[in-house]
């Protein structure tokens, strides 16, 4: 019986994630387009509703083409490479919490007796590391298919991709890393029961900055994107692949992005909680019986959840609307030289403070305020030289 | 249950290992090395610990063999192996090493006794990452600090060799 709801679970969150992605093509589309002054795809159905049917159908009728000079097997394995980590890293992650046992007051202790949450496939004690290790993985897809098509500019972009993916992973590990000193445990469940009161961006603004640009690079979005540029490489790894092998590529690469939002709800944004929820429970318990508490608990909980989600998802659409593509040096040069630096910086901080300070609401606010001083005192160290300045050094060269 | 997954892991584990071995392409090689890390992670995972578990695919698959597959392909080396070895010794050399180290593996298997593995429920507590961290910072300081000194020592020589390399 467990093992059936488990495949259920499985199977639906697979299918939640895929439509996830195909919508979140279409919700990209046309806000971008409002960004830009369009209109954006809006012919297939109201609104372009259908617009991400018929991207999937035309996908499918296209010709399948392995290159003849392509390592075969690697170039076929590459795609599932790539899609594999994008849909198992969901396992750990709650997004909500609907108590099977009916009783919604589990959901809120610690021990987690008498809990049976069908919206969280594993609750393991290492889920921030399972994170972790599952991204780290997530970098195969894009280097072998960059390998294996046998081509300059997929091997190119693959090669961009493995150092940008292994530069930036150690910045990502240092912002999870300080939200589990935070919190005391590697278990999402825990991380998310423990901030009711203050959310996790309040103690860890510092590494809530950190994340948010460390797992933007992670995903290749823009503006780290430089792993597909056009204009410089012809699309980077995906250029030799065509048909459902590109479409799984696209797949991987939105879900991926859909994860990372949800991670980052979950460590610094309160995960499924919300103020009032626990109030909720007990009104609802108590005029309607535990069934129809431990229900509407779950609902709005995945409700918020959610919301949380397309709030992160907007706001990586917006910064892709706004921010020029990071040259590949300068890419390097700010994960290596700012974003890890003040990773370290925000573990020690995150140290001393949770041990200095008595209470851990003091201790948020004052990790709040360092984290706060850091950053505009990065800004200030890292601004460049006006351009004017440039150009006046290029006539004194006298060229 | 488990012995049957432990069977079909340790089979891919094995397959893994021996396909690299065998492979003449770098790049073949390292995939087939990483099939034998993942296996090798889900036996961590059958033996209830499911910090290795991780540990071992964010270290070994997640950050070694991409270095490995990185600087493969950064140089084009994926078909080296085709060249003559110019050691002509070191592939006997490496033989009688591999096979003495099989081994004394088992023999230090046959004579240990067996141990049972912990079941779910004995498990409780082993192998967790609190426990696991006190254990290196109490028990384990001494071994600790070395390694960590040795790895310092690796990233001073990365450091001094790079400089070098700048200042011609």
């Amino acid at each position: 019986m467990d093992l059936l709801i488990l495949v259920i679970q499985c199977f639906v969150i697979t299918l939640a994630v895929t439509g996830g992605f195909a919508y979140l093509t279409l919700f990209e589309r046309r806000l971008l387009a409002r960004f830009q002054n369009r209109v954006g795809p809006n012919r297939a159905g109201p609104n372009g509703v259908l617009q991400p049917i018929a991207d999937a159908v035309k996908l499918f009728f296209k010709e399948d083409i392995i290159p003849s000079r392509a390592d075969k097997w690697v170039y076929l394995v590459a795609p599932a490479m790539a899609v594999i980590p994008a849909l198992i890293i969901w396992a750990v992650i709650p997004f909500g919490c609907l108590n099977v046992n009916w009783d919604y007051a589990a959901c809120f202790s610690a021990s987690g007796a008498g809990l049976h949450n069908i919206l969280q496939i594993a609750d393991i004690d290492v889920g921030a590391l399972y994170l972790l290790a599952v991204t780290s993985i997530g970098v195969y897809g894009i280097t072998l298919a960059g390998w294996a098509s046998n081509s300059k500019y997929s091997m190119l972009g693959s090669i961009r991709s493995s150092a940008q993916l292994i530069s930036y992973e150690l910045a990502l590990g240092c912002a999870v890393l300080s939200v589990v000193m935070t919190y005391g445990t590697l278990n999402t469940r825990l991380i998310v029961l423990q901030q009711g009161g203050l959310w996790g961006v309040v103690p860890q603004l510092l590494g809530f900055v950190l994340f948010l640009v460390a797992s933007t690079a992670e995903v290749v979005r823009a503006p780290f994107d430089l792993v597909e540029a056009e204009q410089e490489i012809a699309g980077g790894y995906n250029t030799e692949y065509g048909s459902m092998k590109f479409a799984l590529f696209f797949m991987a690469e939105y879900i991926k992005l859909i994860a990372v939002s949800a991670i980052a709800v979950t460590f610094f944004f309160g995960g499924w909680r919300f103020p009032g929820l626990e109030t909720l429970g007990r009104g609802v318990t108590e005029l309607a019986g535990p069934v129809a508490g431990a229900l509407v608990v779950g609902l709005v909980s995945l409700g918020a959840f959610l919301l949380k989600v397309v709030f992160f998802l907007f706001l990586s659409v917006w910064v892709r609307a706004s921010w020029p593509r990071m040259r590949y040096d300068r890419l390097m040069t700010f994960g290596w030289k700012w974003l890890l630096p003040l990773g370290l910086l925000n573990i020690v901080y995150t140290a001393v403070v949770f041990v200095l300070v008595p209470g851990q609401a003091t201790a948020s606010l004052v990790l709040c305020g360092m984290g706060i001083i850091t950053l505009a005192l990065t800004a200030g160290l890292s601004r460049s030289a006006r351009p004017a300045g440039i150009v006046t050094a290029a006539k004194a060269s006298g060229d | 249950m488990d012995l049957i997954l432990f069977i079909i892991t340790s089979v891919i584990a094995l397959f893994g290992a021996g396909a690299m071995l065998i492979t003449r392409n770098a790049v073949h090689s390292a995939l087939f090395l990483l099939l034998n890390f993942g296996a090798i992670a889900v036996l961590f995972l059958l033996l209830q610990s499911p910090f290795l578990f991780t540990i071992q695919l964010t270290v070994y698959a997640g950050a070694i063999m991409v270095l490995f597959l990185f600087v493969v392909m950064l140089l084009g080396a994926e078909r080296v192996e085709d060249m003559p070895d110019r050691l002509a010794w070191s592939r006997p050399l490496a033989m009688a090493l591999g096979l003495a180290l099989l081994a004394v593996a088992g023999v230090v298997a046959l004579r240990t006794p067996p141990v049972a593995v912990p079941d779910s429920a004995q498990a409780a507590g082993f192998g967790e990452p609190a426990e696991l961290g006190a254990l290196l910072f109490t028990r384990y300081l001494l071994p600790f600090e070395i390694t960590g000194v040795i790895l310092l020592v690796a990233v001073i020589g990365v450091v001094v060799l790079n400089q070098r390399g700048m200042k011609r």
